[in-house]
């Protein structure tokens, strides 16, 4: 696909990568000639340096026939106008990064409608959601929802004492009588997909599938169910923080917001109800004693540095707050700070690019491919796909036993008449299904590719 | 340094070359000469063998590599080219001597046409389709041409194929046409092979043979300029010649342009200042060699066909000739040797300068002095109407300066030979930037094989400096390149 990027900062670096990982036809445009260089100098595209409202540029950007362009530039407003004028030149699907609280949900609506976006995306009210998930179910490192939430993969993390360690997963369905499966696991720098002679370990990064109601049951036979969390506290005042205590409110959460700058505290306090707001600075730890960590069920660190974040989740960490979530940017970073021990490591560049990967495939999938929906699981290390079965998948009503699949591949779940079902040997793939699958290296664009 | 993904590289590029040697080991069968065939066949066979050994022997665990491995491996690459494609050469026994084997085929590959050959149409239609099939692969390059056809797995070595590109590719700044280095390549090689072939084309239908147009289509196609005939093309017709003018020129063109003339945008081909500019020199010089050389041959069409077709055969660094210029007066010889710096645009086969180079040249002289009038002036240089960053330009006027300095580190190291002046110094301007002739005793009708094996050896590695541009061959000559830290 033809697919323009206007702004290639740190998001729109993140979205350039993983579509010419894709195999697109990338343009990138950015007014900095720096930019520019490096970027032309990493990645086989095309970059052209200018504005993105700038009517000559588009045209030799190649709007008229893209199929996807998306703006994501720091303004909004800037995002708003460039996607428009796409839209009139020719472009197919705009879509633009709109994150200022000012544009709500009925303003938002409004504006795509009026401006023909085909979507509008907020890093940071995305990075909240999947934060707010994870407070939700804080047991879990990383929770993804497929087919209407009807099924989920939660990313566990084993501990020294948990229950599962050193178990065969052959051995695992007799003993714990609930319906899940283990379909990807990490270990070290390496993903697994997993077969029934593997042992697990403590210290492995385990993906679960289980239907809804299953995993609360799961959570408490495997002993490691902690409470929801009860009262957070968040480092940094930012619109992810504003984002998430909103959410955190409304459901009924304690919620505590440091911030050092006055001004910041003075509007978040302005725009949020029940939501204490603390004027201090987070990296002095008395504050942080004085404002009860001790006690606490989840610390959220959100400032806007990655080595401030992953500085004080570690001090949380030390005084034993349950669940710590730290906001990491850069990639190198969360690799590091996850050999520091942190296990929820939230990076909102990283949602956003998966957002638009899949926004790709869907289009693709119109032309021929046929991935629903797409997430990455396990640090990017292994995906999860969930495929229609189509009319001319030749497989169906053969017991998965008997299907001769390649190599590290998994059917973690089969959704029939919107139930999910976790599979063993004996289910069959029929006609009309969705199928979940989980891969670690091919890359697949329809079920039948999963066939030897 | 990723050395063994660079000996894989190498390897593919050995291989290619085998399976390209079957062209001319074609043509040899088509006249039946069989020391040809022998000869093609046997370094078709180690060419494979090599490529073969070097590829299992080299298998990389990563293929990442940065800069410094795209710039080594293009020069590795067209040194192991140039070393394979002398053998043919040197087995048929039409050139015994490994010194002027090697020349011969870097002066192919470099696309400079300057031949040791005394006695040119005494080779073997093989081996003279070799040798100017060297010039049609070197014109566009070879790893660019391994980029066009070898199908690679996506995202993981995307970064490489423009560290190649970059570091074949002539010219101070390098543009896509298309967002991937592949496509890229497939579409500049589709121009050049449907420019060649409509030269071939239009050849064919003059007077020339059909081996004859051949050779010259695809020798004009790389701006190389190796001919089959003692006297260059001074005895093909008045038709000939003009064709071969025009498509000399066309060659020495941007080739970003006539993908724009595809894509139909012509209002950005004819704003294109390069352009104009590479056209206002061409004109303006033959309007004064026409002039000047009137009285010569008394006769308007016959001056301004040799003068078009000599301004042509220099500027765009192909090398042929049609009449003997030697002979010519000072003033046009000396208009000549001032176009064999400049060369064609940037983004063409050409050699030489390049005229955007030349242009940026002039526009930062222009900067520096109005900068010394107001010292407080801040000017932006210009190329294109979009403006040219410092380090581009810095770069630019550093490549001159090494430039230089090579051209007169060539000169003295090739004085040991009894030349006049004249002759060594156009020798050396004209070997690096891949022209071919020079005047006096290295003159369009003379050749090179008055030069020992000594100066030969410098010159080759003066030629492939300048079609390279210098710092590839440069890098890998410097010791800490090699290093593992």
């Amino acid at each position: 696909m033809n697919i323009i990027i206007v702004g290639c900062g740190k998001i729109g670096s993140t979205i350039l990568e993983s579509l010419v990982e894709e195999g697109h036809d990338v343009v990138g445009i950015d007014n900095d000639e720096q930019v520019i260089t490096q970027i032309t100098n990493v990645h086989d595209i095309m970059a052209v340096c200018g504005s993105g409202t700038d009517y000559d540029m588009l045209k030799e950007a190649g709007v008229a026939n893209a199929e996807m362009f998306i703006a994501v530039t720091s303004s909004d407003e800037l995002n708003m106008l460039s996607c428009y004028m796409a839209k009139k030149m020719g472009a197919k699907h705009t879509i633009a990064r709109i994150r200022n609280p000012e544009y709500t949900q009925s303003n938002l609506g409004f504006l795509k409608q009026q401006l023909d976006l085909s979507m509008a995306i907020n890093p940071e009210s995305l990075a909240a959601v999947e934060m707010f998930n994870i407070l939700k179910l804080p047991s879990a490192v990383k929770i993804q929802t497929f087919s209407q939430r009807n099924f989920e993969i939660i990313e566990i993390i084993l501990k020294e004492n948990s229950a599962l360690a050193g178990m065969k997963l052959m051995e695992l369905r007799n003993k714990f009588n609930a319906q899940f499966l283990i379909c990807a696991v990490q270990r070290g720098e390496d993903v697994y997909i997993p077969s029934g002679n593997f042992q697990l370990m403590a210290g492995d990064k385990i993906g679960l599938t289980a239907s809804l109601s299953e995993i609360q049951k799961l959570m408490r036979s495997l002993k490691i169910e902690k409470k929801q969390a009860k009262d957070v506290m968040i480092l940094g005042g930012s619109k992810i923080a504003y984002y998430l205590a909103k959410m955190l409110t409304t459901s009924g959460n304690g919620v505590k917001i440091i911030e050092k700058d006055h001004e910041k505290c003075q509007e978040l306090s302005e725009s949020l109800d029940k939501v204490v707001i603390i004027e201090g600075d987070g990296a002095e730890q008395e504050i942080l004693l004085e404002e009860g960590l001790n006690s606490l069920d989840a610390f959220v660190a959100l400032t806007g540095m990655d080595e401030e974040n992953i500085l004080i989740s570690i001090f949380a960490s030390s005084h034993n707050v349950p669940t710590v979530i730290t906001k990491v940017n850069r990639n190198e970073l969360s690799q590091l700070a996850s050999k520091l021990g942190l296990d929820c490591i939230v990076s909102p560049k990283k949602i956003v690019s998966d957002v638009i990967v899949r926004y790709a495939r869907a289009l693709e999938n119109s032309r021929g491919s046929n991935v629903e929906t797409l997430y990455n699981i396990m640090d990017d290390k292994a995906e999860v796909l969930e495929f229609n079965v189509r009319s001319d998948f030749k497989q169906v009503n053969i017991p998965l036993r008997d299907l001769k699949l390649k190599p590290n591949i998994l059917i973690a779940g089969i959704i029939r008449e919107r139930k999910p079902i976790i599979p063993n040997g004996d289910d069959m793939i029929m006609k009309n299904d969705k199928v979940i699958i989980v891969t670690s290296e091919q890359r697949l664009n329809d079920l039948s590719d999963i066939i030897k | 340094m990723n050395r063994r993904a660079v000996f894989y590289t190498i390897g593919q590029i050995i291989i290619l070359e085998g399976i390209l040697l079957t062209l001319p080991l074609l043509v040899s069968f088509c006249f039946w000469e069989e020391k040809s065939i022998i000869a093609f066949s046997i370094t078709i066979f180690i060419a494979l063998a090599l490529g073969a050994l070097t590829l299992i022997i080299s298998k990389p665990s990563n293929k990442i590599i940065y800069a410094k491995e795209g710039f080594i491996i293009v020069t590795c690459a067209w040194i192991a080219l140039s070393v394979i494609g002398c053998v043919p050469f040197i087995i048929s026994g039409e050139i015994p001597n490994i010194f002027d084997a090697f020349f011969e085929t870097v002066s192919g590959f470099t696309t400079t046409g300057a031949s040791i050959l005394t006695d040119v149409e005494s080779m073997s239609k093989g081996m003279l389709f070799w040798r100017s099939f060297t010039h049609w692969l070197g014109g566009m390059g070879v790893l660019v041409l391994i980029m066009a056809i070898i199908p690679k797995n996506t995202g993981t070595d995307s970064g490489r194929a423009m560290h190649i590109l970059r570091a074949e590719m002539a010219g101070p700044i390098i543009g896509k046409l298309v967002p991937k280095v592949r496509d890229t390549a497939k579409i500049l090689y589709f121009i050049y092979f449907a420019l060649t072939a409509l030269e071939f084309f239009f050849l064919l239908i003059g007077d020339m043979h059909f081996f004859d147009s051949l050779v010259h289509a695809i020798g004009t196609a790389g701006t190389g300029g190796f001919g089959i005939k003692a006297d260059s093309l001074a005895s093909y017709s008045p038709y000939s010649q003009w064709v071969i003018t025009i498509f000399m020129l066309l060659f020495g063109v941007n080739f970003n342009l006539f993908y724009l003339l595809l894509l139909k945008r012509f209002k950005a081909v004819f704003s294109n200042r390069e352009l104009w500019c590479y056209a206002g020199v061409v004109l303006i010089s033959i309007a004064v060699i026409t002039w000047n050389i009137f009285p010569i041959y008394n006769n308007f069409s016959d001056s301004l066909r040799h003068s078009s077709f000599q301004v042509a055969g220099i500027i765009s660094s192909t090398g042929f000739a049609s009449a003997d210029f030697n002979q010519w007066p000072q003033l046009s010889k000396n208009i000549l040797f001032l176009l064999m710096f400049m060369g064609g645009c940037a983004g063409s086969t050409a050699g030489g300068l390049k005229v955007s180079r030349v242009m940026l040249l002039f526009k930062l002289i222009k900067k520096d002095i109005s900068r010394l009038l107001h010292p407080r002036s801040v000017t932006a240089v210009k190329l294109e109407g979009k403006p040219v960053d410092n380090n581009t330009l810095y770069g630019v006027s550093t490549y001159f300066a090494i430039y230089i300095v090579l051209i007169l580190g060539t000169f003295l190291f090739i004085s040991f030979e009894p030349l006049s002046f004249e002759s060594n110094f156009s020798a050396a301007v004209s070997c690096i930037n891949n022209i071919g002739p020079g005047f006096d005793q290295t003159g369009p009708m003379e050749g090179y094989a008055v030069y020992s094996n000594f100066s030969k050896f410098i010159l080759s590695i003066a030629m492939l400096l300048g079609r390279l541009e210098i710092y590839p061959v440069l890098l890998a000559f410097y010791p800490k390149t090699w290093s593992k830290k």
